[in-house]
């Protein structure tokens, strides 16, 4: 026994210099088997993908600040359309609207939040060295970056009136079907499939990580709330994508081999598409949104140096909006003629989903109600995160009226509802993640001053954005339009002003992590200070290559 | 089918044999339909109805969005305003007061409990009155939510009295077609104007604003949709290639146009005017330019209407109903529509 020990401890000295043993570069990144590795490449790669996504609704704002087509020709020509085919030039802005939203919800949210965040910081917080299936955590990141060239090249390839999938992120059949020949759709279906395979297997080393690879003492209700939101995440991604690889599997075959799924005149019905994508679509909203719940229970304990509010309510709050989110799915589809009994249970059940909501807001409240509240960076993304994700839930309970979205279904009121729970509550999650974790990945300290900067201009800037899409939705502004009524054209304008606002936020966000690279002075082990109480911050800044090699024992009086 | 009063998927080859079904009745209602034709006035009355019709003149800030604004189109329908009611009176006020609550949590949270302010943070993790009354208050006032709100499903489903005026909705990339089969069958196909400046949308289409009754560039077609106001109206609506939606919002009116499958509504405007609406589901490249436009007129100017298309005929909507069953939510409309009207015309308007 004591040889053993002492063989151990003897080997370990050996390499006492270099105590990482890092792979070298090819082998370190392309063959990655270290969580950390591979959630900082999937941070990387969403940052990417992120900025293209970012980019294509620059397109878009730039194309909706005034009345009529002005750059959309342009934008067709560089994918190769004819420029004198004015339908191809139409065509463009459906690829834009497509590419933006696939970009923002599998390529940028999903491996950001979950991919990033979730892989770096789950084994972390439980104490554990790596995910259970290192290898095949590789494999889900190698597959999301291959969905994201697929879908990348379909814009290159003809679909139908011109160059690109023109069918929404939703894929509607039969416009995707029948509505949309050439490749370029098929391309689009193929990315989604390979995202999904990767987050799929992304759910179930998540799921079998979290069940079994706990520290000693590490009980289910002990884990810190992040991994509680990572887990109901990955059951949610369990559950749910499967029916969307069906969904899609069944357009494919719709497409080319000619079965007739969604085609009435074969004995299908379009309107079964729609169930089996919402059936999945929903729960991915709160695929989306669940972990930034997490990390924003991680942030407000941290800084208010008190545990959170309700432990258990919030674990178990996040638990009823995973489950109650997958018998909400056809209040997205209020409009295509559900029967009027199918119409008041979708209502009922979609607002019921307000009370777990309610109450994780309410908890985050009452965790900074008597505490010592820091306004660090993270701390005040944080707080912007409560009341951005309020407004937009409150406008979730407006449309969840069967009898009122008869009005706002399919118009900007949607998208402004949307984007205040996704653009301003996922994406300010992630920027708070982002300021809170980020000198823990890098070792570097970022700039505060920056990061408080970064907030309130892109505060400013989204708001701005988003709030008049209210108004034109109100008004009856329909989604999806390139062009619009000079009545429209107000909001509209000041909707682009914010856009460039929120850009030059971005630019802000990108000095910063220059700065922090560049001059940021180094991080220390826990540098938020004592509210900071979570496993992570027992580990050096950057941890070790690989940490716990000895496991962590919890106590029993340790809190989360 | 489902108790709704639409949601009948009917596949091409159902189509074609209810258009056979329609026949067979069309032959087998002769007789009562003779009857009726002899007894009624109304025959009398279609002859003595001229063709004539001069588009309306849009009201401005009637029936279509207005610049700069914030809120809900003014409201032309009874669930219109009922509708408007629950979002102006009920939803925007408890979410405006919800919100202003949150905020106004957060900035006494900020002030008090800053590290200044509190330089020592309470260990309270805990307080079970609070956390069952910040889930028991929400739940009650969604219980307050959901009782108009179910109301309001609950009438916008009640289905159409029979006799009403039934009219076809047929979307397609990128026009909508109207059939009138309860005046004579005949088909309105409607086209959005082009703008007046940009490049051409729809060959062969006048430019908005070359007529004096046009409305919006973007809003306004060639051939209205023209119904009478003041009764409610049957709106079958299906689509030809792939999904629309046929939406209006200042009629509180929105249903998906499904290929293969007829979306059933009814419609009833309270005034005469002009209300504009737009295809509400992405539907292809020229989505953003179909616009809806439906002109409501007093009935006589409704049957003048009627009367300009050739082969057209006056329908009567309070004739006594010649059959003796309910048109029933779900049923097969081509056989509902020629026994609720006595009227021999086949309901299953082909578009295509």
């Amino acid at each position: 026994m004591a040889t053993t020990a002492e063989h151990f401890q003897g080997h370990a000295e050996d390499h006492g210099h270099d105590h990482d043993h890092k792979p070298a570069f090819f082998a370190r990144w392309f063959m990655s088997t270290n969580h950390k590795d591979i959630g900082t490449m999937y941070l990387i790669f969403a940052i990417f993908a992120g900025v293209i996504g970012g980019a294509v609704s620059g397109i878009m704002r730039l194309e909706l600040a005034e009345p009529g087509i002005q750059y959309l020709g342009f934008f067709s020509q560089l994918v190769g359309d004819d420029p004198s085919n004015f339908n191809a030039t139409l065509h463009m802005w459906n690829v834009l609207i497509t590419a933006h939203g696939l970009i923002m919800v599998f390529f940028m949210v999903m491996p950001a939040i979950i991919g990033g965040f979730g892989n770096w910081f789950v084994p972390l917080m439980i104490g554990a060295p790596d995910m259970a299936f290192p290898r095949m955590n590789n494999v889900s990141f190698w597959l999301t970056v291959a969905g994201f060239c697929s879908l990348m090249f379909s814009a290159f390839v003809p679909g139908g009136t011109g160059m690109g999938a023109g069918t929404g992120w939703t894929v509607y059949a039969p416009l995707s079907t029948s509505g949309s020949p050439g490749p370029a759709v098929d391309f689009g279906i193929f990315a989604l499939h390979l995202a999904g395979a990767g987050s799929i297997m992304g759910a179930i080393n998540f799921i079998t990580t979290i069940f079994n690879m706990r520290a000693p003492g590490m009980t289910m209700h002990k884990m810190p709330l992040f991994v509680w939101s990572v887990l109901v995440t990955a059951f949610l991604l369990l559950l749910s994508l499967p029916v969307l690889a069906a969904a899609i599997t069944m357009l494919l075959t719709d497409r080319n081999f000619g079965t007739t799924f969604f085609d009435a005149s074969g004995g299908g019905d379009p309107v079964l598409y729609q169930h089996l994508f919402w059936f999945f679509g929903h729960p991915e909203v709160y695929i989306m949104i669940l972990p930034g719940f997490g990390i924003i229970s991680q942030i407000i304990s941290t800084f208010s140096k008190k545990p959170v509010f309700g432990y258990l309510g919030m674990a178990y709050a996040m638990v009823a909006i995973g489950v109650v989110g997958f018998i909400v799915w056809a209040h997205h589809m209020y409009a295509t003629g559900l029967s009027v009994n199918t119409k008041m249970y979708f209502t009922a059940a979609t607002m019921v989903i307000a009370v777990p909501t309610g109450i994780k807001i309410f908890s985050w409240i009452a965790t900074m109600w008597g505490g010592s509240i820091e306004f660090k960076s993270p701390m005040v993304w944080a707080i912007g995160f409560i009341f951005l994700f309020t407004v937009g839930g409150v406008t979730g309970v407006v449309l969840a009226n069967g009898g009122v979205d008869d009005v706002l279904h399919d118009t900007y009121y949607v998208v402004a509802h949307f984007h205040y729970v996704l653009s301003l509550g996922a994406v300010t999650a992630l920027f708070a993640g982002f300021y809170y974790w980020f000198p823990k990945m890098s070792g570097k300290m970022h700039s505060e001053l920056l990061a408080h900067l970064h907030f309130w201009v892109f505060f400013v800037g989204v708001n701005m954005i988003f709030f008049p899409m209210h108004f034109l939705g109100l008004q009856g502004m329909p989604r999806r339009y390139p062009d619009y009524a000079e009545a429209f054209a107000y909001w509209n304008h000041f909707a682009t002003v914010g856009y460039m606002i929120m850009a030059a936020s971005m630019g802000i966000w990108f000095v910063n992590i220059i700065y922090a690279f560049a001059a940021g002075r180094k991080a220390e082990d826990n540098y938020w200070g004592e509210g900071a109480t979570t496993l992570e911050w027992t580990l050096s800044s950057p941890p070790p290559y690989h940490q716990f090699e000895t496991l962590p024992v919890i106590e029993e009086t340790a809190h989360h | 089918m489902k108790s709704g009063t639409n949601a009948s998927a009917v596949s091409q080859s159902v189509k074609a044999l209810g258009i056979s079904l329609a026949s067979v009745l069309a032959v087998a209602a002769t007789p009562a339909f003779a009857q009726d034709a002899a007894s009624a006035p109304a025959a009398a009355a279609t002859e003595a109805v001229a063709g004539s019709y001069t588009p309306m003149k849009p009201t401005p800030g009637v029936g279509m969005p207005v610049p700069e604004g914030i809120g809900l189109q003014d409201q032309y329908s009874k669930l219109g305003e009922y509708g408007a009611w629950i979002h102006n009176g009920v939803l925007l006020p408890i979410i405006t007061v919800i919100c202003l609550l949150v905020l106004a949590l957060l900035i006494i949270v900020v002030l008090r409990y800053n590290r200044r302010a509190n330089p020592v943070a309470s260990k309270t993790s805990h307080n079970t009155l609070i956390e069952v009354i910040w889930t028991l208050v929400p739940v009650l006032i969604l219980i307050g939510i959901a009782v108009p709100s179910i109301d309001l499903i609950a009438k916008q489903y009640k289905p159409a009295p029979k006799g009403a005026l039934t009219i076809k909705v047929t979307g397609n990339q990128w026009f909508w077609t109207y059939g009138y089969p309860d005046n004579g069958d005949f088909e309105v196909v409607s086209n959005m104007l082009n703008p007046v400046t940009g490049p051409t949308i729809n060959n062969g289409i006048r430019k908005v604003g070359s007529e004096p009754w046009d409305g919006p560039s973007h809003l306004e077609v060639d051939n209205r949709m023209v119904v009478p106001a003041g009764e409610p109206i049957r709106l079958q609506i299906t689509a030809s290639d792939v999904i629309h939606s046929f939406a209006v919002p200042s009629l509180w009116f929105k249903l998906d146009a499904v290929p293969g499958r007829i979306n059933e509504k009814v419609l009833m405007i309270d005034k005469p005017g002009v209300y504009y609406g737009q295809c509400s589901e992405l539907c292809g490249a020229k989505h953003g330019y179909m616009p809806i436009a439906v002109e409501a007129l007093p009935r006589d100017k409704y049957n003048a209407w009627v009367m300009t298309h050739p082969g057209a005929k006056v329908d009567n909507p309070n004739a006594p109903a010649g059959s003796e069953t309910d048109y029933l939510p779900g049923e097969e409309p081509a056989g509902a529509a020629p026994a609720a009207d006595a009227s021999a015309a086949p309901a299953a308007v082909e578009a295509e």
